[in-house]
């Protein structure tokens, strides 16, 4: 048995900037577990730029923003292990992980950061009738056998979903001789950032069909083509405006979903909406001294709200392994109300707040020219107006500490006012 | 090559019946046209050993099914493979139904099955909470079972592989002749002569028949669509549960697998087309509201794929076992459509039975080894266990496939074993690797990746499953590292 103080599991953006995080508040026994061959997650086959504009006020590549923190790791001699995974958290943070150099290890931590990031939603999932050839890739493993592995996946490409990485990879295919033939969108709006819609499809003149699904994939080896319908406002296919599309390629991307198997196996309680763990301002689980940060809590648009968000977790597994943060205390709730999909943190302990509570949301449709309005109870503390509002695009609200200290409520919700059309 | 006995189809059948006549000293091959064993019907079905109470009585469905049934076990720990006998129901919704149990109950009894019995509300919801208030009884058969159907003819080719049988993949046989009591078969690019063939082509023992005989029966394909669910969708049932049968076949069924998922399915469709293993909208709708008449919530969005597979049905009804009576020593094991895996030992004890009819006894062949050992999953080990197996290979130290936890040593096992994986969907279903919730999101780049270094082939060679399921297309547009090739290239622009 080893022991640390801090263990971080996953060394992708989010562990990363925990560790760091934890370290620079005074824990030095630190351990981040990557169950890859490098550090810095997914951001490493994100080879475009668009990264750290938030953070470092500059344009990056994602490997040029991992790099920044690795760097950060390695200057202030963080221990990590590569190719290590972890099969086991059990509640009382004893962690049993194992790789090929040293076999299963057996490690005692006084606090655990979850940050394992997310996987892709696949086929099976959105469940797209039809036969199953090869050619048919989530956008993310196309990305990696393009941009990490050097293969192309295909020539006549069509991708369902328009999520960033879906976006990124009609340009990328693009770039690389391919042929993209359209993005197709179930929703009457785009599910990435309004930049790469701009950024990778418009400047290429890749058609983006809004209200448009896929409903069968034919081809016995490899895809041969698809056929693309027309949604009504149910989702339902409007029968007669089926289009074939010749491809050989099917990318799909349709959603991520945070991977939390090791976060459920501790007993940690999961949110139904976000598919992360239920934290609290301090970004900590349901179990005392496990923390949560990045995708794995809850899927983001931009890796810098990731690193925010994750400082925050490094930071107060600090505080809890200097026992500084009240583990008891009177518990606040936030509620998402009408047009709040969810928020994050779910639940509230003044007193543990340091100058800011942080909280984070994305809202359940497109909005125009709307409010967003923060009530303690039934009390309106502050309307946000906002001209426009996205799925896609989280947005984030900072509650002054001194505004939330000696009052008395129970519950901080968030709700939208939306003018009439 | 010549062989004594050609086996036509690696099938669980032909791969079966391979292994027994692996016992005696003869020489043995099994031809297949895909680059896999078990790549047709056997890989694509309800994964069930059925009890024995659906067929008529008489018939070599019910003989062989009751049969194999008993069989099954044995077998299976022979082989490890898995399977839990763990009972079935068939529910009832009304009267009505409840008549027709009556009659499954009786026509069981004759054909043999042990332990029938008809249980009421109340006995049924102790043993299955979870199904839907609306069903009245059910007839509850303890000796039906759950198995693991690829993995069995897997390990039946792996065996018979050991005990000297030869496999021949991407082998499809284009033509038979008969002559002087031999046979020549052309398939691939093999020639081979054998005494005795064994036909065990499946949905294509019609057309193998045709090939030397007069065409005396015909191949209905019969599609049936499947959901396959996340482990995560919670054990939903604890048996295997039917619907009343009705002409079209036993209903759909809810059950768990042998892995810890729920299955759903299958559709009956006749299809008229050998190849057509796709799902369709309306099978899906079909699953939907068959599925929901028998279990209350079903979660759907955990269902992680989806498939078909296709029976191979013949009019008449009943499996085709015989020597075909102008061609001695070609014998026909065909139409074997459910409950052909469960039968699959009974159905080759007794074509087996046939050929030595037809031929005379064989020899014993002493070296005989019935064992064949499974790779036991890495997941299931103790930490002790595990930390052994990763001193004795380091691979097993490495988790490839996340959401399975399969280690690279379990892969590189089951690519190097006899009758081993060559392609990705041959890794997925001996190793599990890619079958969980991700779909090979995240393992099949480094799959692939093993797959061309332990075959020594070039990554863009490797398939996902048929012959041209080819994954990449190429490199990636290079760099010139060199100027002088650079100006020589910018130039020829």
């Amino acid at each position: 048995m080893v022991n640390y103080d801090v263990v971080v599991i996953g060394g992708g953006p989010a562990g990363l900037a925990a560790a760091i995080e934890a370290k620079n508040n005074g824990v030095n026994n630190i351990l981040v577990i990557e169950r890859d061959r490098e550090l810095g997650g997914i951001l490493q086959q994100c080879i475009h730029n668009g990264f750290g504009l938030h953070i470092f006020n500059e344009e990056l590549t994602g490997p040029e923003y991992a790099e920044r923190f690795i760097e950060e790791l390695y200057e202030m001699g963080i221990e990590y292990k590569l190719d290590t995974m972890v099969l086991e958290v059990s509640p009382n943070k004893t962690i049993y992980a194992m790789n090929t150099t040293e076999g299963i290890l057996n490690i005692q931590a006084k606090a655990v950061i979850l940050a394992m990031g997310c996987r892709e939603r696949t086929r099976g999932a959105i469940n797209i009738p039809g036969t199953r050839p090869a050619g048919i890739f989530t956008a993310g493993t196309a990305q990696r056998f393009v941009n990490m592995e050097g293969y192309m996946v295909g020539k006549k490409v069509v991708i369902l979903g328009s999520g960033d990485i879906g976006l990124i990879m009609a340009r990328r295919m693009t770039l690389e001789g391919a042929e993209v033939k359209a993005v197709v969108e179930l929703m009457p709006y785009s599910g990435g950032l309004t930049r790469n819609i701009v950024q990778c499809l418009d400047d290429y003149n890749i058609p983006l069909l809004l209200s448009h699904t896929i409903i069968d994939i034919k081809g016995k080896s490899r895809v041969e083509e698809v056929t693309v319908v027309k949604v009504d406002e149910n989702r339902n296919p409007i029968e007669g405006t089926e289009k074939i599309f010749d491809c050989d390629t099917l990318l799909l991307s349709v959603g991520l979903i945070p991977e939390n198997e090791l976060s459920e196996n501790a007993g940690v309680e999961i949110h139904p909406l976000t598919g992360g763990p239920v934290v609290n301002e301090s970004m900590e689980t349901s179990i005392e001294g496990i923390f949560a940060c990045g995708n794995v809590l809850h899927v983001h648009d931009l890796v810098d709200w990731v690193t925010e968000e994750s400082r925050r977790a490094g930071k107060n597994a600090a505080r809890y392994v200097k026992n500084q943060l009240a583990s008891n205390g009177n518990i606040k709730k936030t509620y998402a109300g009408y047009g709040v999909r969810y928020i994050v943190p779910q639940q509230v302990r003044v007193a543990n707040i340091e100058e800011k509570l942080h909280l984070m949301m994305r809202v359940n449709d497109v909005y125009n020219s709307a409010k967003m309005v923060i009530k303690l109870d039934d009390e309106v503390y502050k309307r946000i107006k906002k001209n426009h509002l996205a799925p896609a695009e989280m947005e984030s609200i900072s509650i002054p500490a001194k505004d939330l200290i000696n009052r008395s409520f129970t519950t901080i919700s968030v709700e939208l006012e939306v003018e009439e059309a | 090559m010549k062989v004594d006995v050609a086996v036509i189809g690696a099938g669980v059948i032909g791969t079966y019946i391979a292994r027994e006549l692996a016992r005696y000293n003869l020489n043995i091959v099994i031809i297949e046209k895909e680059n896999d064993v078990a790549n047709g019907t056997t890989k694509a079905n309800s994964a069930i050993i059925h009890a024995g109470y659906d067929a008529k009585t008489g018939s070599l469905k019910a003989k062989t099914n009751v049969l194999g049934n008993r069989l099954q076990e044995e077998l299976c720990r022979e082989l490890e493979v898995p399977f839990e006998r763990i009972g079935s129901f068939v529910v009832a919704f009304n009267d009505e139904e409840v008549e027709i149990l009556k009659k499954l109950e009786e026509q069981g009894n004759n054909n043999g099955v042990p332990g029938l019995k008809i249980l009421n509300q109340a006995e049924l919801r102790e043993m299955e909470p979870n199904l839907s208030e609306e069903v009245v009884a059910a007839l509850y058969a303890p000796t039906a079972g759950i198995i693991g159907p690829f993995e069995l003819a897997i390990a039946l080719a792996e065996n018979a592989a050991d005990n000297g049988v030869e496999i021949l993949l991407n082998s499809k046989v284009t033509s038979i002749d008969k002559s002087n009591n031999k046979y020549i078969i052309k398939a691939g690019s093999h020639k081979i002569e054998t005494k005795y063939v064994i036909n065990c082509a499946g949905l294509y023992a019609d057309e193998i028949n045709n090939m030397v005989n007069r065409p005396y029966f015909e191949i209905v394909p019969n599609r049936g669509q499947y959901h396959l669910f996340d482990k995560t969708a919670g054990d939903f049932v604890n048996k295997v549960v039917f619907q009343c049968p009705t002409k079209a076949g036993k209903g759909v069924l809810v059950l768990p697998t042998v892995h810890g998922n729920v299955l759903i399915g299958p559709t009956a469709e006749n299809t008229g087309n050998k190849e057509a293993n796709e799902t369709t909208t309306e099978g899906f709708t079909f699953l939907r509201e068959k599925a929901e008449k028998v279990v209350k919530s079903f979660p759907y969005y955990k269902v992680i794929t989806s498939f078909s597979g296709l029976r191979a049905k013949t009019p008449t009804g009943d499996f085709i076992i015989e020597e075909v009576q102008e061609s001695r020593g070609f014998i026909n094991v065909a139409a074997i459509d459910s409950p052909g895996l469960s039968a699959a030992p009974a159905i080759g004890n007794y074509a087996i039975d046939i050929l030595k009819t037809s031929a005379g006894a064989f020899e014993e062949n002493k070296s005989f080894n019935p064992k064949r050992k499974a790779f036991k999953p890495f997941t299931e080990l103790s930490m002790e266990e595990k930390q052994q197996l990763i001193d004795q290979d380091p691979r097993y130290g490495r988790v490839i496939c996340r959401c399975e936890q399969i280690t690279e040593g379990e892969i590189v096992d089951v690519i190097k074993r006899k009758a081993g994986a060559l392609t990705l969907d041959a890794v997925k279903r001996r190793a599990r690797a890619g079958m969980g919730r991700c779909q090979g999101g995240f393992c099949g780049p480094r799959v692939m990746e093993i797959i061309a270094r332990e075959l020594n082939i070039d990554i863009t060679d490797v398939v996902k499953d048929g012959i041209d399921s080819y994954i990449l297309t190429g490199a990636t547009k290079t760099i010139y590292d060199d100027t002088e090739n650079l100006a020589a290239a910018t130039k020829e622009d």
